[in-house]
């Protein structure tokens, strides 16, 4: 009996080991609970997604200063804070690439980018990385769109901005516009997804 | 006599441009096409863009490949993400400036939701992703992220008639 216990406990034990290695290696999925977080803006105050009470869900953005393919969307995510904040989906855009590897990505350089480029949105930086990785991303831009329920945020949208790198205004599906459209509307999002071109975000070397 | 200057310098010029690599841009279907020919090629096609800092480090790699196996079976194709309207003043300039000898095009697909689950569902858009592949022997293997040194011979290997 006793070595039956024991065994039991090894297996747990062995489970629980096994679990705890294995955290799910790709992050959030559309229609997940994301943890909220707490990130140092670039005015130097920390900020979490609960800090605004009224809003209706957010729009995150994994950007950075340094990518090509993000500073060819950074004007794109201006105009979807410009058009959504009011309506209660405000970007939130969040640094992650190491700043070691990548030295244009550095605090205060993110501090720079967003005072010429008169960002009105938090651009928070994520030194320790966790953030990213909790949520899966893995280039820039990755977007995001969570929605409020209650004191909760439910992952509704995981991609592209829109489809076309190159020319916003060419783009035949604008899926972050969309999706928030749908959200406002109280439709479900028809895209929940879509595939980002980008850089890798550039992680920490282990 | 001038113009006959300026015309000799403009032939000369044509000349080296000529023989310098040239980059096709090519639709999803010539891609496509291109490798999924239903022969004993094996296929070694390399996603990458200027851009991009870990793709650019990874090309020696795709290089020193295509010298190894230049008698066999086996065709390297680096398939540039670079924007069309970059192709002559990054793309063109970069493959010749770094000399590479591969096969490079310039892949015109901005939306990738229209053709990435035709090609390699498994790939979320991040680049470098090379698949290597025979369609007529229909072996295939993914590769999402930077190859290490070594990793590309011994799955050409594994994989080449």
């Amino acid at each position: 009996m006793k070595k039956a216990n024991l065994l039991f406990a090894i297996e747990a034990l062995i489970a629980v080991v096994l679990m705890s290695m294995n955290p799910t290696p790709t992050g959030y999925k559309v229609g997940d609970v994301i943890q909220d977080f707490k990130l140092k803006n670039v005015d130097g105050k920390d900020v979490s997604l609960a800090d605004h009470k009224d809003v209706k869900g957010y729009i995150i953005a994994f950007t950075c200063n340094t990518c090509p393919v993000a500073q060819a969307y950074e004007s794109r995510i201006i105009a979807l804070n410009e058009q959504f904040a009011p309506k209660g989906y405000p970007v939130v855009a969040i640094q992650s690439n190491d700043s070691q590897r990548s030295p244009g990505d550095s605090y205060e350089s993110m501090q720079q980018r967003s005072k010429s480029r008169k960002y009105a949105f938090p651009y928070l930086h994520d030194d320790s990385q966790t953030v990213a990785s909790a949520f899966g991303a893995s280039n820039t831009p990755h977007m995001f769109v969570v929605k409020k329920e209650g004191n909760q945020y439910r992952v509704a949208y995981i991609g592209a901005i829109d489809n076309n790198q190159d020319d916003g205004s060419s783009a035949s599906k604008k899926y972050v516009e969309e999706a928030v459209n749908e959200l406002l509307a109280g439709k479900p999002v028809t895209t929940p997804s879509a595939r980002a071109i980008g850089c890798g975000i550039k992680w920490k070397n282990a | 006599m001038k113009a006959g200057i300026a015309l000799f310098i403009t032939l000369l010029l044509g000349n080296v441009a000529g023989r310098a690599q040239s980059v096709p841009v090519l639709k999803f279907d010539d891609l496509e096409q291109r490798i999924k020919r239903p022969n004993d090629t094996l296929y070694v096609v390399n996603f990458w863009a200027t851009w991009c800092a870990p793709c650019v480090k990874e090309l020696p790699l795709f290089e020193s490949a295509r010298k190894t196996y230049a008698s066999q079976k086996v065709s390297v194709l680096l398939v540039s993400m670079d924007a069309r309207k970059t192709l002559t003043s990054k793309v063109i300039p970069f493959v010749r400036n770094r000399k590479i000898g591969s096969n490079v095009v310039l892949l015109d697909e901005p939306d990738l939701n229209t053709w990435i689950d035709k090609l390699a569902p498994e790939w979320s858009g991040a680049l470098p992703m090379t698949l290597v592949l025979n369609e007529k022997r229909n072996v295939r293997q993914f590769i999402g992220k930077p190859v290490k040194d070594g990793e590309l011979e011994s799955i050409i290997n594994k994989l080449k008639h």
